[in-house]
C-alpha cells in the first residue's frame, strides 16, 4: 500500500479501518542469497539497499528481539556530517545525503529535520579546533559555519553566554544536520525492505554458525537452521558477543549510554545544541519533550540501564547551559549497549571468514550513519569489495596502525 | 555501583577511573602481532569480568575488581599490585 495524502484522507474517511501491516513478520526460510543479523536499524537498511541498488532480494534480516528495540529506537535522533578525518567524511555525508532523499525513496515519513546543529565552543582552542573541523567539511563540500558569540545569541539567546568557567565564545554550525524520527526509520527502511521481498524474521536469535572450512554457510538461530553463501552482522552492542560465535575477537568494548526526556514543553529549542565544556547535548522532539544526553558511563556493560553519577553530571551540564531546563522535570531515562571500538570509528569489512561480513564499531554515533552504513555494507556484501566513501574502516586497520581516531584518545574506547 | 576499595572501604564508582579488562598481558618480546592483539583485541565478555579500577579520588591504587557486566554488582576488588603478572 502506497502512503500518500489520497490515502490518509480515503483512511481519515473510511475510520482508519483500511491500514495493512507495513510489513511481513515472516517465518524463516531454510535457505537465502544473505542473511542479515540484527534489525536495527543498519540491519535493515542493509537488507533494502541489498534489494534496492544490487538485485538482491531473497535476503533474510534476522532480529533476536523485535524490530526497533535494539538503539535504533533508544538514540536521541541526531543527524550530522561534521566529522574531521578523512577516512570519516565521505561516509558520513554520503549518509546525510541519503536523508536529504529517504523519504521519498522509501515512501515513509520518517521526519527528517534538518533543523541545525550547533557545537559550542568555550575557550581559544576550542575554537582553533572547530575551524579547522569546519574547513575540512567544506574541502569535502559539506556546509559548515562558525559562528562567533553574537552569531550564537541571535539564534539561541536564552542560553548561559556569561557563565563563570565556561562562557560561550561561539560555535560551529552545520544547518543541514538535525533530527530523525528513530522508530519510523527502523519501521520505514522494513516496509520498504518487506516490498522488494525481504523477510523480516522477530524472535530469530543467532545461536552459532555454519562452517565449513574457512567458510561461513549458514547460521544457527532459535528457530533452526538457515543457510546462506553470505552472512553479514549488524549486532551493534551484541557484536563482540556475536562474533565470538565465529571464533573471532573484535577491537571492540561494549558500554552503556544513556538518554533522558522532559516532560513535553511548548516550543523552545528550535534546534540541536552541544555544550564544549561538559558532555552535553538537547534538543527538542516534535511532542515537546526535552531530548537530551551525555557521556556514556564509561565501563563494560550489557545491562541496558545506567547510573546516577552520569544522570547528576549530564543535569549539571544541562544546568550550566541553559539553566532555564531546571524548571522542567524529568519524565523518563533509559540506556542502550554501544559497541565502542577502540579508535572510536566503526568497522565495515569481511571477515578473516570467507562469506562472513562485519558491520559493528558504531559507538554513540551510528544512528546518523543508518542510510549511509546500509548503502555501504550492501555495495561490500554484494560486490566483495568496499564502497568507495567506506575504504578507510577496514578491520586490519588497527594492527596496520592505520587506526581513524577523530578525537586521538589511542585504543581506550571509553574515551571516545 | 560501589567499589570495596581494600584501603579505603566501600566507596562510590565516581571517585575511580576505568582502563578495562585486567587479563591482557603486554607480550614480553614486542612481537608486532601479539602486539596489536593487547593493545585492541578484547574479549568483550557478557558476565563477570576483572577489570582495572585506580582509586584516583582516594588512595591512588590501581585495583582488580571482579564486576558482573551484566547488572553491575561487583564482587570483590583487590589490589592490581603483585596481582598475578
Ligand atoms: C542513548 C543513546 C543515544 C544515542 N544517540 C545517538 C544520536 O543522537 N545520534 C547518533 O547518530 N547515534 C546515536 N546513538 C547510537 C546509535 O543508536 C547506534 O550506533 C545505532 O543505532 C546502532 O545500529 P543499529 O540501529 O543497527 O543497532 P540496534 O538497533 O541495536 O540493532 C542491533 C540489533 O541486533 C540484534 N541482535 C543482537 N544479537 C543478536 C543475535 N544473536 N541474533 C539476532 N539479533 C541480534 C539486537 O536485538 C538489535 O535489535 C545513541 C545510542 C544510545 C543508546
Ligand atoms: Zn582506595
Amino acid at each position: 500500500m502506497r502512503y500518500s495524502v489520497f490515502s490518509l484522507l480515503g483512511q481519515a474517511l473510511a475510520g482508519n479501518t483500511g491500514w495493512k501491516p507495513a510489513w511481513r513478520d515472516a517465518a524463516p526460510q531454510p535457505r537465502y542469497d544473505v542473511i542479515v543479523v540484527g534489525g536495527g536499524g543498519h540491519g535493515l537498511a542493509t537488507a533494502y539497499y541489498l534489494a534496492r541498488t544490487h538485485g538482491i532480494a531473497n535476503v533474510a534480516v534476522l532480529e533476536r528481539g523485535w524490530i526497533g528495540g535494539g538503539n535504533v529506537g533508544r538514540n536521541t535522533t541526531i543527524v550530522r556530517s561534521n566529522y574531521l578525518l578523512p577516512g570519516n567524511i565521505p561516509l558520513y555525508e554520503l549518509s546525510m545525503q541519503l536523508w536529504e532523499g529517504l523519504e521519498q525513496d522509501i515512501n515513509y515519513n520518517a521526519m527528517v529535520s534538518q533543523r541545525g546543529v550547533l557545537n559550542l565552543y568555550h575557550s581559544d582552542g576550542q575554537r582553533d579546533a572547530y575551524a579547522r573541523r569546519g574547513n575540512a567539511m567544506r574541502l569535502h563540500g559539506i556546509d559548515a559555519e562558525l559562528l562567533d558569540r553574537e552569531g550564537v545569541r541571535r539564534l539561541y539567546p536564552f542560553l548561559n553566554f556569561d557563565q563563570a568557567r565556561f562562557p560561550i565564545q561561539g560555535g560551529l554550525l552545520q544547518r543541514r544536520g538535525g533530527t530523525v524520527r528513530h522508530d519510523a526509520v527502523a519501521w520505514g527502511y522494513a516496509r520498504a525492505a518487506s516490498d522488494r521481498g525481504v523477510d523480516i524474521v522477530q524472535n530469530c536469535a543467532v545461536t552459532g554458525f555454519l562452517r565449513e572450512g574457512g567458510r561461513i554457510t549458514g547460521v544457527e538461530t532459535t528457530r533452526g537452521t538457515i543457510r546462506a553463501p553470505k552472512v553479514a552482522l549488524a549486532v551493534a552492542g551484541s557484536s563482540s558477543q556475536v562474533a565470538a560465535m565465529a571464533g573471532l575477537r573484535l577491537p571492540i568494548e561494549s558500554h552503556v549510554l544513556q538518554a533522558f526526556v522532559s516532560e513535553g514543553l511548548k516550543p523552545i529549542i528550535p534546534g540541536v545544541i552541544t555544550f564544549g565544556a561538559g558532555h552535553f547535548y538537547i534538543s527538542q522532539s516534535d511532542k515537546g519533550g526535552l531530548v537530551f544526553g551525555g557521556d556514556i558511563d564509561g565501563y563494560n556493560s550489557y545491562a541496558q540501564r545506567g547510573n546516577l553519577p552520569v544522570v547528576e553530571d549530564v543535569c549539571e551540564g544541562g544546568m550550566a547551559l541553559m539553566p532555564a531546563i531546571g524548571r522542567a522535570r524529568m519524565l523518563r531515562s533509559w540506556g542502550g549497549i554501544m559497541d565502542m571500538s577502540m579508535d572510536g570509528s566503526p568497522i565495515i569489512d569481511r571477515t578473516p571468514l570467507d562469506g562472513l561480513y562485519l558491520n559493528a564499531g558504531w559507538c554513540y554515533g551510528g544512528f546518523k550513519a543508518t542510510p549511509g552504513s546500509g548503502a555501504v555494507f550492501a555495495h561490500l556484501i554484494a560486490r566483495d569489495e568496499p564502497h568507495p566513501a567506506a575504504t578507510a574502516l577496514t578491520l586490519g586497520r588497527f594492527a596496520a596502525g592505520r587506526v581513524v581516531d577523530e578525537k586521538g584518545q589511542g585504543a581506550q574506547p571509553n574515551l571516545h | 555501583m560501589r567499589i570495596p576499595c581494600p584501603y579505603c572501604g566501600p566507596r562510590d564508582s565516581s571517585e575511580f577511573a576505568y582502563l578495562g579488562d585486567a587479563a591482557p598481558r603486554r607480550p614480553a618480546d614486542g612481537d608486532a602481532e601479539a602486539m596489536a592483539t593487547y593493545v585492541y583485541l578484547r574479549d568483550n565478555p557478557a558476565g563477570p569480568m576483572d577489570e582495572l579500577w585506580y582509586h584516583a579520588q582516594g588512595c591512588r591504587s590501581w585495583l582488580v575488581v571482579s564486576r558482573d557486566t551484566r547488572d553491575h554488582a561487583v564482587s570483590g576488588a583487590r589490589l592490581a599490585a603483585g596481582a598475578s603478572a
